[in-house]
């Protein structure tokens, strides 16, 4: 079996593993060749990001298509979590007859990690998904080598840009979604009680502090970046052939979700070490 | 007697006016395998200034891979590459970009950028360009380039909205935009109804005379060969196996050579 990972004219991987029956070896190292190469390519973003020229019509093009075309489906989903959360959680907090607590209750929970993981997951099926689709069909159509041979740098021009635009665009949902959810929590307080929106929302405030918020947002910085890197990686990396589409969009969606439940686990022992 | 040689040589190269002919491309040995796949054996191909280099050969031989390795989309495995002159294996990588700059490339499937319009896809590669064009510049160039293909029509479409000999256009009008001194085609003709196909070969040769510049045609269309050719290859197992001039080759008694001329 002979695996070739390239970054256009640069070969960037070129494994031969010996043992064609040997499954074991083969996914192992299938793995780490993986990590590799998504290794290099991280870094490959880096180096380019920050050299001149800068693709800043396309960043917002690509900002635009990815942030507002997203926005609906993420706020529309926040506003149906923070409802059936809260609806779901009064007959527990009723129990123990702390009904008042429910708001402040629901706002950690949504603004902590139910907004953010939820927005991030949207996110990875739908422009993760989106990404690794276009940019594998334009490397079967050989847009990405016509845009080599023409003089301009792909790299940069593609898989940059979008990274970015994806970096960029998820917090921003994150903030639409958790206000949505908010909004969606205080509608479901109301179906029982009467609570007026001020009174609701000076509630939430007064429970959320600066160390819910702060580190939830860095977090989705991360889970965007991860989603669009992994999205771009897939795409600008997929088999020339159609089949290699749908196995660029397919395997961007699993993998960045993946991520983002790694990340996800990561911040939260960072978080809790900061903040003993 | 040497210098009277010499002195006489020097005459007739002026008499015939026809300037010495320097190659733009070399080849020497060129290799390439793909996993088990041998696709290019043993590869030397010459292409002098100003000269229609046809390539024939059967689906499959590696006849697009022979010209993506000359604009380094594949990277041989061995041999040498001359590009004006210079091998490019002790260039740099600008000097070596700036070099491959000069050399037009024609997908075979057109390669056209399908989320911009046909204006943005011939401003593509000129907005990329070390120098800057102002608005003005742009538009001239592109109508200019548009006007070349009789593509003028069709400025604001899509290019989903064209059909396949336009597209072809298109995508030549996006190579000829930036002026290179070779132009590399890749089955420039194929899928076209007769002529449509004749129409693009005879752009062909119009750029030639326009921009002076050399090209490699890779056709399976015996009257674009015909048309465009001063000297044929034919490449066969990974080697260039036959050579000469379009009346040599289709005039050939060789069974095998006369399959591509019928
Ligand atoms: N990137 C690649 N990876 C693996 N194999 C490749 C690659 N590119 C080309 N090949 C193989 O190289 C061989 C030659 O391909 P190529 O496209 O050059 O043929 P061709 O002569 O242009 O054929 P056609 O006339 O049909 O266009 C084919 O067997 C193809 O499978
Ligand atoms: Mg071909």
């Amino acid at each position: 079996m002979k695996v070739e990972i390239e970054d256009k004219n640069e070969s960037v991987v070129t494994i031969t593993v010996n043992k064609e029956n040997d499954v074991k070896t083969t996914v192992f190292s299938l793995f780490f060749i993986e990590v590799y190469s998504l290794s290099y390519f991280t870094l490959r973003f880096f180096k380019e990001v920050f050299t001149p020229p800068y693709e800043f019509k396309e960043l917002i093009k690509q900002s635009f298509l990815i942030g507002y075309k997203s926005l609906a489906l993420i706020s529309i989903t926040g506003f149906i979590i923070g409802l059936v959360l809260t609806i779901q959680s009064r007959p527990t907090l009723a129990k123990f007859g702390a009904v008042s607590w429910l708001p402040a209750m629901v706002a950690v929970s949504i603004v902590r990690e139910i907004g953010p993981v939820i927005s991030a997951l949207i996110f990875a099926g739908k422009v993760g998904s989106g990404i690794g689709a276009e940019l594998a069909s334009m490397n079967v159509t050989e847009q990405i080598d016509a845009m080599q041979v023409s003089g301009a740098n792909p790299f940069k021009y593609l898989f940059v840009t979008r990274v970015l635009a994806a970096t960029l665009m998820l917090p921003i949902l994150v903030v639409f979604a958790d206000t949505f959810g908010l909004l969606g929590s205080y509608v479901a307080v109301n179906l029982k009680d009467y609570v007026s929106l001020h009174l609701y929302f000076s509630l939430i405030f007064q429970s959320l502090e600066f160390k819910d918020i702060v580190p939830s947002m860095i977090k989705t910085v991360f889970f965007g970046f991860a989603i669009g890197l992994i999205g771009a990686y897939k795409g600008y990396t997929s088999n020339k052939g159609t089949e290699g589409v749908g196995k660029a969009a397919n395997s961007a969606v699993v993998l960045a979700s993946l991520m983002v439940f790694i990340i996800d686990m990561i911040a939260v022992q960072i978080t809790s070490l900061l903040q003993d | 007697m040497h210098i009277d040689l010499m002195i006489s040589e020097d005459t007739q190269t002026a008499k015939n006016s026809s300037p010495v002919r320097t190659c733009v491309i070399e080849m020497r040995n060129i290799k390439k395998t793909f996993g088990k796949n041998e696709v290019l054996k043993n590869i030397n191909l010459v292409l002098n200034e100003q000269e229609n280099l046809v390539v024939l050969g059967k689906s499959g031989t590696g006849k697009s891979v022979l010209i993506k390795c000359i604009v380094g989309l594949v990277v041989p495995d061995s041999g040498e590459l001359f590009l004006f002159g210079q091998d490019t294996s002790t260039l740099r990588k600008n000097a070596l970009e700036e070099v491959r700059r000069k050399i037009g490339f024609l997908f075979q499937s057109g390669a056209l950028y399908d989320s911009m319009s046909v204006r943005e896809n011939l401003e593509f590669p000129l907005r990329r360009q070390s120098g800057e064009y102002g608005r003005e510049k742009l538009n001239e160039l592109v109508t200019e380039s548009l006007q070349n293909v009789g593509l003028s029509e069709a400025i604001d479409k899509n290019p989903s909205e064209l059909s396949g000999g336009m597209r072809k256009r298109l995508g030549l009008a996006r190579t000829l935009i930036l002026k290179p001194e070779i132009m590399l085609y890749d089955e420039p003709t194929t899928g076209l109804d007769p002529i449509t196909a004749r129409e693009i070969s005879n752009l062909i040769l119009d750029i030639q005379k326009k921009y002076n510049t050399s090209s490699i045609i890779i056709t399976h269309d015996v009257q674009c060969a015909k048309l465009t050719a001063n000297r044929i290859i034919v490449i066969n197992e990974g080697v260039c196996a036959v050579e000469g001039t379009f009346d040599v080759l289709a005039s050939s008694e060789d069974p095998w050579i006369g399959s591509f001329f019928e």
